[in-house]
């Protein structure tokens, strides 16, 4: 499967994400953010990091960057799309998934490991993992509280595109296991045709029993099968 | 305008300097010329008052590739790989400007080690706050936080270890040291020693502006009530552009492009011009016209003093500019040739083809002041303090008080804002005794600490530095790295002070023995004087940052007990010291004799035989014993593991006080399983080590027998309160 992960001056998880990719077997490809042509692939990554400093909104420049239309141009031709963290800021940017993502709760930065509960494990970015599964998964960011409207909202929850929901070790869905105050405890998102997903948690942090754990490695494996 | 004696103190500089300036140029200094005399003369970048105790300091080793001098210090970790790293202050710009103050500390320290040609691959941090209570102690601590994370976050690299204290000593003076960690090829190391006439001397990076003018000399006086008005020294930190400026660096050290390169940190465009041509035993002309610059009308004075951050200057060989202007043009990076290299030995400083200034290089080099400044011993003092006089208190409540206090609750609050996992190497973070970060695609890791001891360093400088020393090295020991080398930062009060000056003096003389003795050499460093308000001096707080190797990483061993039914053995001498403990201090609120003696023979010992017993992986947990004794380091082998302990009751000591919150140097805890008891017990008899089975991991709950039982959830939820309740 090829992949390209798209790298933005202030991208830095951009190695971490290629690493994973590697690692799991993808021909994996970086795209300089000034490049105006995707290499052919099957699935292209919006990686973490700060894509053009962020001290404007977050991903707000990176939403109208050159290669970006490109991406999106992929989005619409039906290729997987995957945005993580600062990936998924600049995805709602563009329009790709709805919603925003607005500064956490506490108003600080948080980086922890958390629980999460896949909700829908009938797409291709989740088949692996199994329904209700919990993972343990990395967050580390200061603006992961999504929001949107209650029209979306209900959509999201009808067609099934809510994709994770953070949760306790036990599963509970509540406040006190929503580490930044997204609605519903949402993690992350598909769009309706379910080719994009955004997500706040880190996948390409899970890939590493010495370093962490390997929760995030099904991610992965479900896109390959 | 005028060089009158008023201009000459306003830049910091004495009478006598002025007239050796004169001497020097053999004629008065224009405006320009006597501001690059006062920032390279002051204190921070001359080193006037520390040079001579400094060279003191061990600083050699097998491992050792560069020592103090260069960006950082460079060590030798095995196969082609290096490790390159120093800790530095930031202190003042951090007391009136906490966010900025703070986040330009971690810029400049990571400037120092991608210069030298490393990718950084860690951030750690010592920041010392005054007492919770002081009106301005909770939005410094937000501020300074928020500023170490905010840049390092950005930038994308872990901040894995720390430490944060609290004491009234630093109400009117914050003390924020940054550390930073590198990797490095051996054979692409970058100098900045200057080699070759007529090469040219390459601006890079951002502008320049009018923030930061004079921020070295700030940072070499003390404070007053006028403090605030300093406020335009402190310069803005930009993480984005830094990346930048790492990335395009990085990618021009690939090949042989760089003669020297040199960031501009303190006094930015001066020191470092100064620096590389002075080492190099050239001179520099510098073209003050061809600096970018971010403000309209900036005048040389302006841009030879600013200390605006995220710059470079580079020497290029010949025929490279080309080829290092693309990469700073893909960078969307200021590239310009500002000047080149002469055979004059003088910094020669032109605006528009005229000559604005010239001064001999050794005069603001080598020739700088040294001072050998009066300094007085600390007498050791004799106790007063009689333990029989002492409140009763149980020994779970004083547990208590001491877990829930300020400076020995559980530090997630703060680490939670750093991101400690980007770049996927973080094996151990923050809240372990070090943080281990593996080598990128290697099977080798390095561990990391910082340590600090102000309470004994001021009770007794001698002990306190030595015992600083020892307590990092134990804290690498017990993460099962070998401590290779270390960094240190010295804050101190006013060196015109004798009695500051022999804090310093003999703090250092304790390193020194330290150091030695364990074969730890210092490779970096950085002295911070003048930390104080109105003649209130600090305590003393020398800060050291410690590196040592895993060879290879196959489980990160950490203090948190693993099982229940295993034997825990207390290693090393346990005889009471309760004098300047956090028992007292805490407990008692008494700050009184002497700091816990050091017995460099046993602490050798034991670290080395530790070590063996883990790297033959006999043991599930280790922890050291520092603050707040045997007692604390049980409760925290036991908050945030499903195991607590049955503490045996010791048959000796007939004070239970202390035995358990005594603080014994040289001592450690392991956890050992039933079926490895017979082994560990062989190795530390075979190496003559004193130790003691004091107990059994249990489920549930923290026990001493017939003295205490507390839940170890509660005991958790206690040591998790302090932060969140602020």
């Amino acid at each position: 499967m090829n992949s390209s992960v798209i790298v933005f001056p202030g991208s830095n998880c951009d190695r971490d994400i290629a690493v994973a990719l590697e690692k799991m077997q993808f021909k994996n490809q970086m795209v300089w953010h000034k490049e105006s042509k995707l290499p052919k692939s099957d699935l292209i990554v919006v990686p973490g990091g700060f894509s053009y400093g962020d001290y404007l909104r977050s991903g707000a420049i990176a939403g109208k960057s050159l290669i970006i239309n490109e991406v999106i141009k992929a989005a619409d031709k039906g290729c997987l799309i995957l945005g993580i963290c600062n990936g998924f800021q600049i995805l709602t940017e563009t329009g790709l998934l709805k919603g925003v993502l607005l500064r956490n709760k506490n108003l600080r930065f948080i980086n922890k490991d958390v629980n999460i509960k896949i909700i829908n494990n009938e797409t291709k970015f989740s088949n692996k993992y199994k329904k209700n599964q919990i993972l343990k998964i990395n967050i580390a960011h200061n603006e992961g509280n999504y929001f949107t409207n209650s029209n979306h909202l209900k959509i999201l929850n009808n067609e099934n595109l809510i994709a994770f929901k953070y949760c306790d070790k036990n599963g509970n869905i509540n406040e006190d296991s929503n580490p930044n105050g997204s609605l519903e405890n949402i993690a992350g998102i598909f769009n309706s045709k379910k080719n994009i997903l955004g997500m706040m948690p880190h996948p390409e942090r899970m890939m590493d029993n010495l370093i962490s754990n390997t929760d995030g490695a099904n991610l992965f494996l479900s896109l390959l099968k | 305008m005028k060089i009158t004696n008023q201009v000459v103190e306003k830049h910091g500089l004495n009478l006598e300097e002025y007239s050796n300036i004169k001497k020097f140029l053999k004629r008065e200094p224009n405006l320009l010329e006597l501001g690059i005399f006062s920032a390279m003369w002051n204190e921070h970048c001359s080193y006037k008052s520390s040079r001579r105790h400094l060279k003191n300091l061990p600083t050699k080793g097998k491992q050792v590739i560069q020592g103090p001098g260069e960006n950082a210090g460079v060590i030798d970790i095995g196969d082609d790989d290096a490790i390159i790293f120093k800790i530095e202050s930031h202190n003042h710009p951090s007391y009136i400007e906490p966010y900025q103050g703070a986040a330009t500390g971690v810029g400049g320290i990571l400037r120092d080690v991608f210069t030298m040609g490393a990718r950084p691959i860690a951030l750690l941090n010592s920041i010392h706050f005054g007492s919770p209570e002081h009106f301005k102690t909770k939005s410094l601590l937000n501020g300074v936080v928020s500023g170490i994370g905010g840049y390092g976050n950005c930038i994308g690299i872990p901040t894995v270890a720390g430490e944060t204290k609290f004491n009234k000593t630093y109400n009117e003076n914050i003390l924020v040291n940054a550390m930073a960690v590198g990797h490095a090829k051996k054979d692409k190391i970058f100098y900045s020693k200057a080699k070759g006439v007529n090469k040219s001397v390459v601006y890079v990076g951002s502008k320049t502006g009018r923030d930061g003018i004079h921020g070295a000399s700030m940072a070499s006086a003390e404070f007053d009530e006028n403090s605030e008005e300093k406020k335009p020294t402190v310069q803005v930190g930009d993480p984005f552009t830094e990346k930048l400026l790492m990335e395009a660096c990085l990618e021009l050290m690939k090949d042989n492009s760089i003669i020297s390169i040199q960031d501009m940190g303190a006094a930015g465009l001066t020191s470092s011009s100064v620096e590389m041509a002075s080492k190099g035993d050239l001179g520099i002309e510098i073209h003050l016209d061809k600096v970018p610059c971010r403000e309209e009308n900036m005048t040389p004075y302006e841009m030879m003093l600013s200390e605006s951050q995220e710059r470079m200057l580079i020497i290029l060989e010949d025929g490279k500019e080309k080829h290092a202007k693309e990469i700073f043009k893909k960078w969307d990076l200021d590239f310009v040739i500002i000047g080149k290299t002469t055979d004059t030995n003088k910094l020669t400083l032109k605006y528009n083809g005229k000559i604005e200034g010239e001064i001999p290089l050794d005069a603001l080099a080598s020739k700088a002041p040294v001072y050998d400044r009066k300094w007085v011993k600390k007498k050791l003092i004799k106790s007063k303090f009689d333990f029989k006089k002492l409140k009763k208190i149980k020994i779970e409540d004083a547990l208590i008080k001491i877990l829930s206090s300020a400076n020995h609750s559980n530090k997630n609050w703060i680490t939670n804002q750093y991101d400690q996992m980007v770049m996927c190497d973080t094996a151990q973070k923050s809240g372990a005794d070090s943080a281990v970060i593996r080598i990128h695609d290697k099977e080798k890791a390095i561990a990391v600490a910082v340590d600090s001891s102000a309470n004994y360093c001021k009770a007794h400088p001698l002990t306190g530095g030595k015992q600083i020393v020892c307590e990092n090295w134990r804290n690498l020991i017990s993460v099962g790295a070998k401590p290779i080398a270390i960094t240190n930062c010295l804050n101190f009060g006013n060196p015109e002070d004798p009695k500051i000056m022999g804090e310093f003096a003999e703090c250092l003389i304790g390193i020194k023995e330290s150091c030695e003795f364990l074969n730890y050499p210092v490779v970096s460093g950085n002295v911070s004087f003048y930390n104080g308000t109105n003649k209130k001096n600090i305590s003393p707080t020398p800060v050291i940052g410690g590196v040592g190797l895993i060879q290879k990483l196959e489980k990160p061993m950490d203090h948190l007990f693993k099982k229940k039914n295993s034997d825990v053995l207390l290693i090393g001498k346990t005889f009471g010291h309760l004098e300047q403990s956090v028992f007292l201090e805490e407990v008692h609120y008494i700050l009184d004799g002497r700091p816990p003696e050091i017995n460099l023979v046993n602490e050798r010992n034991n670290g080395e035989t530790v070590l063996e017993i883990i790297k033959k992986d006999l043991v599930n947990s280790v922890h050291d014993v520092s603050n707040g004794g045997l007692i604390v380091a049980l409760a925290e082998m036991s908050m945030g593991s499903d195991f607590g302990i049955k503490i045996k009751k010791p048959k000796n000591l007939t004070n239970l006080y202390k035995y358990f919150f005594g603080e014994d140097q040289s001592r450690y805890i392991l956890e050992v399983d039933k079926n490895n008891l017979e082994r560990v017990e062989k190795i530390l008899k075979n190496n003559n080590i004193f130790y003691d089975n004091i107990g059994l991991t249990q489920n549930d709950y923290f026990e001493i027998e017939d003295e205490l039982k507390i839940d170890i959830k509660k005991l958790y939820k206690i040591n998790n309160q302090w932060y969140n309740n602020y």
